[in-house]
């Protein structure tokens, strides 16, 4: 929702749906300005459904003494006993010209009924999705723009890798380079510079780095999961599916189609492009070799050798050094 | 008094322990000084308290020691007519406790509860047994629980102990006990078992003995069920498979897939009546007052399924494990010029195939690679990489 104005607030019941909460918040947050914008004394009220007594919605729906603009807040709506719900759909029929509701549902099952019966009254709806792990660096761009400031696309992707998804630190984040770099373009530097670091990194990462020949990166994100916690037992897991899959793929007759290709490997098809990739610079005896080097890793991170750590960066090297075995 | 003996042999409580004639005539003549001590024989010493019976496999070490039991608590040492020969069979006699675990492990409480009981009399005029079937499969802190008790037992309790071989079990635990091995029994024997006793016909009973190596239990599964010896063909078709590294990772896969189904097929049918049972004695679905933690009891039974369906899938995967092992034996038994008989005689071609193309050296290599397979397993290693390791071992051995 861009910017509204108090007019586009007042006498309208907006309606915030979807599980992001920071999201949620500042639409909330969005329509509590517009309307103080337009009347600094304007009344805001902020109640959770729990929190509704018998009553209490047209309590709180009725004209105030002292300011004549007033803003209403339903939080978990999904909490509301049934008849303040029963008061609010009533009044969504007919909004009062000087109150600007607002109504926040975070998404599931419960309370979908209102949310359908408020839908079909024709209020203002404004969902609140979590971002795909791809429109993050875009959400960043935004984030800073909004601040005033600006940053590349591969600044922007290297903030996402080193706080993680979580929009509250996305933003803050975005915040504090556009408010420190005073005015100048955020580079991957200066992310570098504050933010060291990777929030999270996925053992098929690592084991997708080993696989395709880089050993450097492979070892470098091996460190930063094995620091943020990523179980030993996981990673040996990713690493045998992966070199399973390209054990099968290779071996697979030749001219399939892509689907028939993807059900014998027993991988997705999308996952066929990879492979084919990963497939270059692989022979069977290297294959060999590096099934046998996980398996021996497994047994190492499963208490046969003291240092569950060393045997992984040991499995990663066996790995990329089976690679080049012809 | 003097206690009248039948004449030793195989017949009474020992009829079940095939080819085991050397320990039937250890065992019974311990009989006969456990009867004496009872009469208030002074001259008996040396009586033994405590038992450790190993044996391969299939040798029959729970069954020696149930027969054991059963002589000791029998009146006319081990007829295996009265009642308290036939209760000690079946584990219903009130001094014969019996220990056997579908689970991982024997865990310590259960082990405690054990030591409680062998400090008391027995119920009856003769012995307390206790008869631990898996001392293999002890935890550590169990096994320690054990040792005060196996070492100075009540006067009348007699502890008798079962593993594989005396390595599965602590030396603390070993040197307390009085040791007694089991044979592999030979063929011929397993086969008249089968033929005599299940009424199997001849030329099926002798596929199935040669076939299970001497494990009794797995050559009556042998000669019962058809899909046991269609998944053993299955197995022994491998070796013959590993052309590529393709082949070697579905090979892998076939196999665990194989020993899943067989799991399940066990799990399935006993499962759901014991968690019936359970929901009856709860009173689930009924009216009136709920019984307290009937939840958690459920939620406990149901932990326990998971873990015994596991140890199923183990277990068949091991069985696996030894057939294939079979088959790289003959090879090497051709190979050797031994002029031993087969194990897998219904595959000769491929033994032999394999036997002409093959060194020895490289047989050997791949029995090596069997062998550190299972220790991977029991290492808990994930089953289908492991497996996985051991095909591509197999294919092309170091």
């Amino acid at each position: 929702m861009a910017r509204p104005r108090a007019a586009d607030v007042l006498g309208r019941v907006t309606l915030v749906t979807g599980p992001e909460e920071f999201l949620a918040e500042r639409t909330v947050r969005t329509v509590i300005d517009a309307v103080r914008t337009a009347d600094a004394e304007a009344d805001v009220t902020q109640v959770d459904g729990a929190e509704l007594g018998s009553g209490a919605f047209s309590e709180l729906t009725s004209p105030s003494l002292f300011s004549t603009s007033r803003v209403v807040v339903v939080r978990q709506v999904q909490d509301a006993p049934e008849e303040p719900v029963a008061g609010l759909l009533r009044y969504a029929e007919s909004p009062d010209d000087d109150l600007a509701l607002v109504v926040v549902h975070p998404g599931g099952q419960k309370g979908r009924g209102v949310v359908d019966k408020l839908r079909k009254i024709g209020v203002v709806e404004v969902k609140s999705e979590t971002p795909k792990q791809y429109e993050l660096p875009r959400f960043v761009t935004a984030e800073v723009q909004a601040e005033g400031g600006s940053i590349g696309e591969e600044a922007a992707a290297a903030l996402v890798d080193a706080i993680g998804p979580d929009l509250r630190a996305l933003s803050a984040a975005g915040g504090q380079l556009t408010h420190d770099s005073g005015g100048e373009p955020i580079t991957v530097d200066v992310v570098r510079r504050y933010f060291g670091g990777r929030a999270e990194v996925k053992s098929f990462a690592v084991a997708d780095a080993a696989i395709g020949g880089d050993p450097a990166r492979s070892l470098e994100q091996l460190r930063w999961a094995m620091g943020n916690g990523v179980a030993p037992v996981l990673m040996t897991s990713a690493f045998a599916s992966g070199l399973r899959a390209l054990a099968r793929y290779v071996s697979a007759p030749r001219g399939l189609k892509d689907n028939d290709l993807a059900r014998e490997v027993g991988v997705p098809p999308w996952k066929l492009r990879t492979l084919r990739t990963q497939a270059r610079g692989w022979s069977q005896t290297g294959l060999a070799a590096a099934i046998k080097a996980v398996a021996r890793a497994d047994a190492e991170v499963k208490g046969a050798a003291d240092d569950a750590d060393h045997a992984l960066e040991r499995m990663v090297l066996a790995v990329t050094g089976a690679r080049t075995t012809r | 008094m003097t206690v009248e003996n039948p004449p030793v042999g195989r017949q009474g409580v020992w009829a079940d322990l095939v080819g085991q004639e050397p320990i039937v005539a250890v065992l019974s003549m311990a009989v006969d000084t456990a009867s004496a001590a009872l009469a208030g024989d002074p001259s008996v010493t040396g009586m033994s308290h405590a038992w450790l019976f190993t044996g391969p496999p299939g040798s029959g070490r729970s069954n020696a020691a149930r027969a054991y039991a059963a002589a000791l608590e029998c009146e006319r040492g081990g007829c295996g007519e009265c009642s308290e020969c036939r209760t000690t069979l079946a584990g219903s006699h009130p001094d014969v406790t019996l220990v056997r675990t579908e689970q991982l492990s024997i865990k310590v409480d259960e082990v405690r509860e054990l030591v409680r009981k062998a400090a008391m009399s027995p119920t009856g005029r003769r012995w307390q047994v206790l008869v631990v079937e898996d001392a293999d499969r002890l935890t550590e802190q169990a096994a320690d629980a054990l040792l005060k008790s196996v070492e100075e037992p009540a006067a009348r309790t007699i502890w008798l102990l079962c593993a594989p071989t005396i390595e599965d079990v602590v030396p603390t635990i070993r040197s307390r006990c009085r040791m007694l091995s089991l044979r592999t029994p030979p063929p011929g024997a397993v086969a008249a078992v089968l033929t005599e006793r299940d009424g199997v016909p001849e030329d099926v009973a002798t596929f199935a003995a040669r076939a299970s190596q001497g494990h009794i239990g797995r050559a009556r599964a042998l000669a019962a069920d058809e899909a046991t010896r269609s998944r053993r063909r299955d197995v022994l078709a491998l070796p013959s498979r590993l052309h590529d590294i393709g082949a070697c990772v579905m090979a892998a896969a076939q196999l665990i897939e194989a020993a899943d189904e067989e799991a399940a097929a066990i799990a399935d049918r006993l499962d759901p009546a014991e968690r019936a049972g359970l929901e009856q004695a709860l009173g689930v679905g009924t009216r009136g007052v709920r019984v307290r933690g009937a939840a958690a009891s459920l939620k406990e039974l149901a932990d326990q399924h998971k873990t015994r369906r596991k140890r199923f899938q183990r277990d068949a995967l091991d069985r696996s494990l030894t057939d294939l092992m079979s088959f790289y034996r003959d090879v090497l038994m051709l190979q050797t010029g031994s002029g031993v008989v087969l194990v897998n005689e219904e595959v000769r071609r491929d033994v032999e195939a394999m036997a002409h193309r093959e060194s020895a050296e490289n047989t050997l290599r791949r029995i090596e690679a069997i062998l550190e397979c299972r220790e991977a397993l029991e290492g808990n290693v994930a089953p289908l990489l492991a497996v996985e390791s051991l095909m591509l071992d197999l294919a092309r051995p170091e």
